[in-house]
């Protein structure tokens, strides 16, 4: 039983690593309805330029730095693609993000080089163990993870602040909600879009400082958009806490399943569980639990 | 002045219902099919070949069957890497287990063993519409890697995991110059794309277009979305796994699983989009562009004399092939096929301006 | 007017042109298939500079191979296949006489190559990794795992761990945590049959690629408690594993890794965590040596150096310049027989397969203490099956053993029936090539 609750909660945690991921996704295409396939590359970018920062200032700094290379970032995306591209179908908007995902592969990689740089901003690395008494050893816990989730908490409670109560985040859903009915009432779309880009800008170097510090910041944490996938149908395209609802789901269940289920099947198996998982979540509701119902008009 | 209509009388339901309806387009394809079948091989180099022309008429075909998905009926799929996965190793398996079978009949039967697997994996189209049908064809596209590292019987037992394709012959006849696998290759693709074309223009085609502009009121009408839709998956996939056998056997020669990664599905998935949704003269020239357009930006350094180290060449590769992206899309949203048959209409009134 | 100045510049490129070809005639072209972008980088770059630096060190010290100079060029595979056989047929027929030998540092690129090698004539170095049964040259003569392969490596990495364990390993648990690959799958036979013959537990953990995610993995290490955790990986999964077994207490210093698990970019990410982790050396393992003083005399003081000049002596690197240097090796045996001229793939074949390196010749290289000698033979293509294992201290590699040797006795017998079995599916006849 023990075992078993520690495998849960290191899913459970490891699930909010991944809806750190997915929650750029979900917010960019909650304002302007592209699927941004460069939410992978736009980590690493992030991480890659708070790492190089990081050897010439301060964390804070470095960390104002890097969100300023990502609201360039931003601005660059939405000047050059975004707006010659308006109003097309939404699988063109798809393919230019993948285009810009190659552009910041290459431009990331030219600007701060393709080595593996360990990222240390002081977050702690070691396992704890709790409910000793309970349990024979202690479940362990890890303590990064621990931080990591309290992180992404942090930032899904100051997202849902934004979106509810300030006046960007009024104009956000309303852009949301309707493209045309925004502008006609005068929301000037260009600068939402910038603003969208550049929160999920800054979620992308959140995730990156995360990510970064897990595994060090190399080219491998763009592939960690792959395992997002999964969390981002789970939860809904278009919902905040369904990415963290979905992250919980799927690190909880693929990692039950590894554990558990793998051994019978020769293991190996975590990935397409969670995509299996998903799949078949899926199927009973379609736009994932917590997306929006796409209403159809013939 | 020269390509026009004017003067071409159909005398026939034949000739009306013709794919290239104007005499010019069937000389300017039988044109093309001639040149490729007679004048590159008297001056292609084996490089031309191997990492060229081969690569190109095999990823076509995978996309032909991709667009037949994604462009005519408008399921978006990520999984294609995975069906031709299952034509790779369906061939290998009757390849070696029944050596008596007639190499052709090896890459139908494959294509029909992965038209299957296609059937049940597209299922979910059903219910599940857009990008989250997008998403979870990923679930085919990993479950089929671990199942061909993790099912022994599938590689034959092999300790690594890796297969290793039978000698190329059929009747006694080897194929073993990069010509004659060329030759072979123009050939297969060549009646391919043709069964395609005629598939897009026949009823089925037209279902799986209804389905795509607009799948409720297709209900409506009598079309039947299962069929409409899982037709679809079996034909696409059949096409993919075709392909995934010749670039199995002819091309790779020996492989292992992650040959048909997540990479090559996002490759066909850009060769459609980038050659046009809904056409099969874009999947070509789609294949072309991504194929050859990262070969020649790298080899465009050394060739114009600039020295720079190989990391800083595949960077800017990567960063010039995203910015050509972008550019064609920004020009033509409809992809290169677009543009071409743009090109053909104002070839209809020159030299006149309209 | 403008007629005279054409002729005049198509005159000159003319004779640029022939002189150039002549000026061609005495170079040996050396292909070098490199990964310096995408996932495995930080692993592909050490190993492309030591190789790229060797190759500048044989044309600045020497002047070449007995004369004839070298020329290389990268070409960037990323580790996928498809680029790697792009890059091999680019690369074949480049040079005088076409590629000396491909070396491609990837298991999948191997795999094609070993198709098309005998086609082409052109032989494939396939340093301590690739298929284990090419060491049979009667099967493979066109594919040489020198130093050794991943079934040696095994065999070694379970002897050291019997060692440790006090003589036996009788009723002892070894996990092998491996990346879900042909690669990763290479030893698991032998490891299988020595869990036979030893009496250990032997239980197989795979790990998807590219390993970033391997919490699970490592929970089922923490609840079935292994003694011994071997590890075959590549890239970031080396990495990643350190820390989790960091992050679930596993000590580290239980954990073995393959050689190509065993280097600075693997440890240096998990900083503190990695201290204790011990891994395979092929041969040769961290440090600088009589070579490493003469690269950075005659290549990086003159400004041609691959990398960094501080990163010169690390693992990876040496590893490229060991490849490097048994290419040239090669070629140097092959010139003893057909002359000393630029050759072409087959007659480096004939030098690759005869080539002995004794100590002597060793210590004239320079590398006397990084590797042992060499005998190349037909039946052997691996030419020598000793390893060593380092350990990790936070800041250097350090051998904690002395050269282990595999077992051939058991060995031996895997090889040729898989050998064999490849030679049925394929139809040949297994024999010793003769030279041309």
């Amino acid at each position: 039983m023990g075992f078993f609750l520690e495998v849960l909660i290191g899913g459970l945690l490891a699930g909010v690593l991944y809806s750190l991921v997915a929650l750029g996704f979900v917010l960019i295409f909650k304002a302007s309805g592209v699927f941004n396939f460069a939410q992978g590359a736009m980590v690493l970018f992030a991480a890659l330029a708070l790492v190089r920062f990081l050897e010439v200032l301060p964390l804070p700094l470095a960390f104002l730095a890097a969100a300023l290379v990502m609201v360039l970032l931003a601005v660059a995306i939405e000047r050059l693609v975004l707006r010659p591209l308006v109003n097309q179908e939404p699988i063109i908007l798809f393919m230019a993000t993948i285009g810009v995902t190659f552009f910041i592969d290459g431009f990331g990689q030219t600007l701060f080089g393709s080595d593996v740089y360990p990222l240390n901003i002081g977050l702690p690395k070691d396992p704890t163990f709790i409910l000793e008494g309970t349990f024979d050893g202690g479940i362990l816990v890890n303590q990064f993870d621990v931080v990591a989730a309290i992180t992404a908490g942090v930032l899904v409670a100051g997202l849902a602040i934004f979106f509810q109560k300030t006046r960007i985040g009024r104009a956000l859903r309303a852009v949301a909600d309707d493209h045309q009915a925004a502008q006609s009432v005068g929301i000037p779309l260009n600068h939402i879009w910038i603003v969208v880009w550049t929160v999920a800008g800054i979620v992308a170097l959140v995730a990156g400082t995360i990510w970064g510090s897990a595994l060090g910041v190399q080219f491998s944490i763009a592939l960690v958009a792959l395992k997002a996938l999964p969390v981002l149908i789970l939860g809904g395209l278009t919902s905040v806490p369904g990415a963290i609802i979905g992250g919980l789901i799927i690190g909880g269940g693929e990692k039950l399943a590894e554990v558990f289920l793998g051994p019978i099947l020769g293991g190996g198996i975590e990935n397409w569980f969670a995509y299996m998982l998903a799949l078949a979540i899926l199927l009973i509701r379609p736009q994932g639990l917590f997306g929006e119902k796409i209403i159809e008009r013939v | 002045m020269f390509y026009r209509e004017a003067g071409q009388f159909k005398t026939s339901y034949a000739a009306d219902q013709a794919i290239f309806p104007i005499a010019q387009d069937r000389w300017f394809v039988w044109g093309v099919l001639a040149l490729a079948a007679i004048a590159v091989p008297m001056v292609a180099s084996e490089y031309l070949y191997r990492a060229i022309l081969i690569p190109f008429l095999i990823l076509s075909l995978a996309a032909i069957g991709l667009n037949i998905l994604v462009g005519y009926c408008g399921q978006i799929s990520l999984g294609s890497g995975a069906f031709m996965a299952v034509g790779a190793y369906a061939a290998y398996n009757f390849a070696i287990r029944v050596p008596e079978l007639n190499l052709l009949v090896v890459f139908l039967l494959s294509g029909g063993v992965a038209a299957l697997v296609g059937v049940l994996f597209g299922i979910p189209s059903l219910r599940i519409k857009g990008f989250y049908l997008a998403v979870a064809t990923l679930a085919a596209q990993f479950f089929i890697d671990w199942l061909f590292i993790r099912v022994k019987w599938f590689t034959n037992y092999t300790s690594s995991g890796s297969v290793n394709a039978p000698k190329i012959e059929m009747l006694g006849f080897a194929f073993d110059t990069p010509t004659k696998l060329y030759l072979l290759t123009l050939a297969i693709v060549a009646l391919g794309a043709l069964v395609a074309k005629n598939l897009t223009r026949a009823r089925i085609g037209r279902s799986w277009m209804a389905i795509r502009d607009m799948d409720i009121a297709a209900e409506i009408i009598g079309i039947r979305p299962l069929v409409a839709k899982l037709s679809a998956f079996a034909v696409s996939s059949f096409f993919c796994g075709v392909a995934g056998a010749l670039w199995a056997f002819i091309h790779l020669g020996s492989w292992e699983p992650a040959a048909f990664d997540i990479n090559r599905s996002f490759t066909l998935l850009f060769m459609v989009i980038i050659g046009g949704l809904g056409s099969i003269l874009g999947c070509f020239l789609g294949a072309a562009f991504i194929l050859i357009v990262p070969l020649a930006l790298n080899q465009l350094p050394a060739l114009m004399g600039m020295p720079i180290s190989t990391a800083l060449a595949a960077h800017l590769e990567a960063m010039i092939f995203g910015a050509l992206i972008v550019f064609f899309l920004i020009v033509e949203p409809h992809g290169l096929a677009r543009l071409w048959s743009i090109a053909k209409e104002k070839l209809r009134i020159w030299p006149f301006p309209h | 007017m403008i007629k005279r100045s054409l002729l005049l510049a198509a005159a000159a490129a003319g004779a640029m042109w022939t002189t150039g070809a002549l000026a061609q005639a005495n170079e040996q072209f050396i292909p070098a298939l490199v990964y310096r972008t995408g996932p495995y980088a930080p692993n592909g770059i050490p190993f492309a500079n030591g190789f790229a630096d060797y190759l500048n060190l044989v044309n600045n010290r020497d002047g070449g191979i007995n004369g004839v100079k070298i020329t290389f060029e990268e070409c960037e595979t990323g580790y996928a296949t498809d680029r790697g056989v792009e890059c091999y047929e680019r690369l074949k027929g480049k040079g005088p006489t076409g590629a000396a030998a491909f070396s491609p540092l990837s298991t999948g690129i191997t795999f094609a190559l070993i198709e098309k090698a005998p086609t082409d004539k052109i032989p494939i170095i396939t340093m301590g990794y690739g298929r284990s049964e090419t060491v049979d040259g009667a099967v493979f003569p066109w594919i040489f795992p020198y130093l050794g392969t991943y079934w040696d490596a095994a065999d070694i990495l379970v002897k050291y761990i019997t060692e440790k364990s006090g003589g036996s390993l009788k009723g002892k648990k070894v996990a092998l945590v491996y990346h879900d690959s042909p690669f990763g799958k290479e030893p698991i036979p032998v490891l299988q049959a020595l869990s036979k013959n030893l009496g250990f537990e032997f239980e197989a953990l795979p790990v998807t690629h590219p390993g970033v995610e391997q919490k699970a993995t490592w929970l089922k290490v923490r609840q079935s408690r292994p003694d011994y955790v071997l590890m075959w990986g590549w890239g970031v999964m080396n990495s990643t594993a350190i820390k989790e077994a960091a992050a679930v207490n596993y000590p580290r210093d239980k954990i073995f890794g393959v050689w190509w698990s065993g280097a600075e970019p693997d440890v240096r990410p998990a900083e503190g965590g990695a201290k204790g982790y011990s891994a395979a050396a092929l041969q040769h393992g961290a440090g600088t040596y009589n070579v490493h003083a003469d690269i950075v005399k005659h290549v990086y003081d003159k400004g041609q150096g691959a990398g960094k000049k501080d990163e010169v002596g690390e693992v990876l690197y040496n590893r490229g310049m060991v490849n490097a240097m048994l290419t040239v090796e090669g070629i140097r045996a092959a010139q003893g027989k057909y002359g000393k001229k630029p050759l072409t793939g087959e007659q480096v074949r004939w030098g690759l397969e005869n080539l002995a390196i004794t100590n002597d010749q060793l210590k004239q290289l320079g590398m006397e203490g990084l590797m042992r000698p060499l005998q190349v033979s037909c039946q052997d293509h691996a030419g020598a099956h000793f390893g060593r294992v380092q350990q990790w201290d936070g800041k250097n590699w350090a051998f904690v053993s002395d050269y282990i040797q595999a077992d051939q006795g058991l060995l031996g017998p895997m090889i040729k029936a898989a050998a064999q079995k490849y030679a049925e599916e394929k139809k040949i006849t297994p024999g010793c090539l003769q030279g041309p």
